[in-house]
């Protein structure tokens, strides 16, 4: 390793702000700060993905995690509260302890993983590959990624779309489209339990 | 140390995983919680592109005179477009598909998610887990029996 690819100094560097950016979002308790960060998130992810050979995908995060995403957390936002309350230690403790062990369990299985940029690797031999050389011959678009979603893959990406229909019938059976929305309150066994906390407080 | 080097990216990309996790687990909050899973599923993106990279590679979109060689008839020709396939890496474009699935229905998912928490605001007049519960022991829903 006498000579670093550059590529390899800009990964580095894009890895290093995600981890600080993530960082961040697990320390810090202004929703609006998070929300914006996950935003940051995304597209720093995007970078990689630019890095990583992975175009399409890079402009859709860059388009739906950085964009619609972060709009959909600040109406959220905007609809709750502006701050997260302060979570007690022993709680802190116990995510720790779990989060801790899953991250061991998945390093130890990292030495089963191919190596970076392994052109040999079961992952990007045969399959890929073949979609590659297929798609010259049976669908004339250069873009593989397209060829593969849109004609190979068709199936796929029209369950996606009703996932997406769905997705949106739910919120309006949830939030309502008739003006109403935010004004029906629930009373479980007769009792008003926001007004019984409005009181209180 | 050749290890680690082949490896670093999944060793980091799980760091990440586990950070997005602990605020799952962590924040009492809903909307912070869905953060947490964001910056989680994020991750998981990072981990399947990371895999499809190939070393020296090339974005998965087929240059034009490599088309036009493997399409414009006769046998010296694709012979020659064989040869110059050869020559062009291109990296995996199977998980970029899969990923491209993925993103659109994780914003279908994080949406319901926040809609579900727009709700519990409405009915509760809170977002923090422990004072739904604390709520919902104190009005006798959920819990011992009277």
């Amino acid at each position: 390793m006498s000579n670093v690819p550059p590529t390899l100094i800009l990964d580095i560097g894009l890895m290093a702000m995600l981890v600080v950016v993530a960082f961040s979002v697990v320390r810090l308790r202004s929703l609006f700060a998070i929300v914006m960060l996950q935003g940051v998130y995304s597209l720093l992810s995007a970078a990689w993905f630019v890095s990583l050979d992975a175009v399409d995908v890079a402009f859709t995060e860059a388009a739906v995690g950085a964009g619609i995403s972060t709009v959909l957390m600040l109406g959220a936002m905007l609809l709750t509260e502006r701050e997260a309350k302060p979570v007690p230690l022993q709680k802190q403790l116990g995510s720790l302890f779990i989060v801790t062990v899953t991250g061991m369990a998945l390093f130890y299985a990292i030495g089963d993983m191919p190596a970076f940029g392994d052109a040999h690797s079961a992952a990007n031999a045969y399959l890929g590959t073949d979609y590659i050389a297929a798609t010259k011959t049976d669908i004339i678009l250069p873009n593989v990624v397209t060829a593969v979603l849109a004609s190979y893959r068709g199936f796929d990406t029209f369950g996606e779309t009703v996932v997406i229909f769905m997705a949106g019938l739910g919120i309006v059976l949830l939030l309502g489209l008739n003006g109403h929305a935010g004004k029906w309150r629930a009373q479980p066994k007769g009792q008003d339990v926001s007004n019984s906390r409005g009181d209180k407080s | 140390m050749n290890g680690l080097l082949e490896h670093f990216n999944y060793a980091v990309v799980i760091f990440l995983m586990m950070l997005g996790l602990y605020v799952v687990f962590a924040s009492n909050n809903m909307i912070k919680k869905l953060v947490g899973l964001s910056v989680f599923q994020t991750s998981v993106f990072l981990l399947y592109i990371s895999l499809g990279k190939v070393t020296g590679g090339q974005p998965p979109i087929i240059a034009e005179e490599d088309l036009h060689a493997a399409t414009d008839g006769g046998h010296d020709v694709v012979a020659e477009g064989a040869h110059q396939a050869a020559d062009i890496i291109y990296s995996n474009p199977l998980p970029h598909v899969l990923i491209l699935t993925a993103i659109v229905v994780g914003v279908a998912t994080l949406a319901i998610g926040l809609a579900l928490v727009v709700r519990i605001r409405e009915v509760y007049g809170t977002i923090e887990e422990d004072e739904i519960d604390a709520l919902d022991y104190e009005r006798n829903l959920e819990g011992a029996a009277k």
